[in-house]
């Protein structure tokens, strides 16, 4: 065997070894187009926030009182939970497409891996949030969903796309520019998971999918 | 002849004993489909490079169940480990030296 191609050799094991490390430890799925959709998602469900039951955050965060819950909280928290379920059908469809198409299966050990670690910080916040709600610190429910949503992509980046971990870090440093602006909830929101989804899931998209 | 060149190990000459090796070292375990999956061999062709890997001690199986269902995962041994970094090294400083 000549010189050179015991390197090229050589070269296609390191080569393999990389690959194999890879697509054994990430879950390679995720699909740029699903986070588009859920971002357009996110801008519509602001944009019916905004023009069916427009509110201030300041303004339900100084009338709030115990049992007298605005019939509009009530309202947004609804649209808020179908948008979050319509994005995850999304995501979750475009997964397994994708999977199939590259002969995989989407729910494996990878998958599983990056699911449980995205989980743990959203409950966290989930709970978190649900405590505030409970205490009518309603301001501060925007800020905190962003926040725990960024520690959660940056916490499961760990077993996915890298890319993701800068997501996080950049919907982390909104969540805690938004505590300082309390009263612009919403339009932090549409820009948290409307715009950097949008954003983020584009870059996906044409550096992984094209 | 390189010294570290005695540190290329035969047992991982083969593509997919290397493939098993690598993917053993990033997971704690990893179960025999999946490993399949992922390296696109016969359940006959894995099991017989599964058996030779075990045979120098470089894996261990290790039995569960899921449910009712037996599982059957690998994970690397020390030595195994110690072989594959070995080999890596070897692997870099041969490219390196080649490439100069």
């Amino acid at each position: 065997m000549s010189n050179t191609d015991s390197n090229k050799n050589y070269s296609q094991d390191l080569f393999e070894i990389r690959n194999m490390m890879e697509k054994s430890s990430r879950f390679m799925a995720l699909s740029g187009l699903s986070g588009v959709l859920a971002g357009i998602y996110a801008i519509v469900a602001a944009y019916l926030a905004y023009k069916i039951f427009y509110f201030s955050d300041e303004i339900i965060y100084k009338s709030i009182s115990y049992g007298e819950l605005s019939d509009n909280v009530i309202k947004l928290v609804g649209l808020a939970t179908a948008t979050l379920v319509l994005a995850l059908l999304t995501g979750l469809f475009f997964s397994y497409r994708r999977a199939k198409a590259h002969q995989q299966k989407m729910w494996d050990a990878t998958a599983k891996r990056m699911l449980i670690n995205l989980a743990i910080p959203l409950f966290t916040g989930g709970i978190f949030v649900l405590i505030m709600f409970s205490k009518g610190a309603i301001g501060l429910i925007a800020p905190a969903t962003l926040i725990f949503y960024g520690l959660a992509l940056v916490n499961g980046s760990k077993y996915t796309y890298t890319d993701i971990r800068y997501l996080g870090i950049f919907e982390i440093v909104l969540g805690l520019i938004s505590c300082y602006f309390i009263g612009f909830g919403l339009l932090f929101w549409t820009l948290g998971f409307g715009v950097l989804h949008i954003i983020y899931g584009t870059v996906l998209y044409f550096k992984y999918e094209k | 002849m390189r010294s570290y060149l005695n540190n290329l190990h035969k047992a991982f000459e083969n593509r997919i004993r290397l493939g098993v090796m690598s993917a053993l070292a990033v997971n704690e375990s990893v179960d025999f489909n999946t490993l399949r999956d992922l390296l696109g061999v016969t359940d006959g062709n894995l099991a017989s490079h599964l058996k030779s890997l075990e045979k120098v001690k470089f894996i261990e199986v290790k039995k569960t169940f899921v449910g009712r269902k037996p599982n059957t995962s690998y994970v690397m041994t020390k030595a195994g480990k110690k072989a594959f970094e070995e080999h890596l090294d070897a692997l870099e400083k041969l490219i390196k030296e080649q490439s100069r």
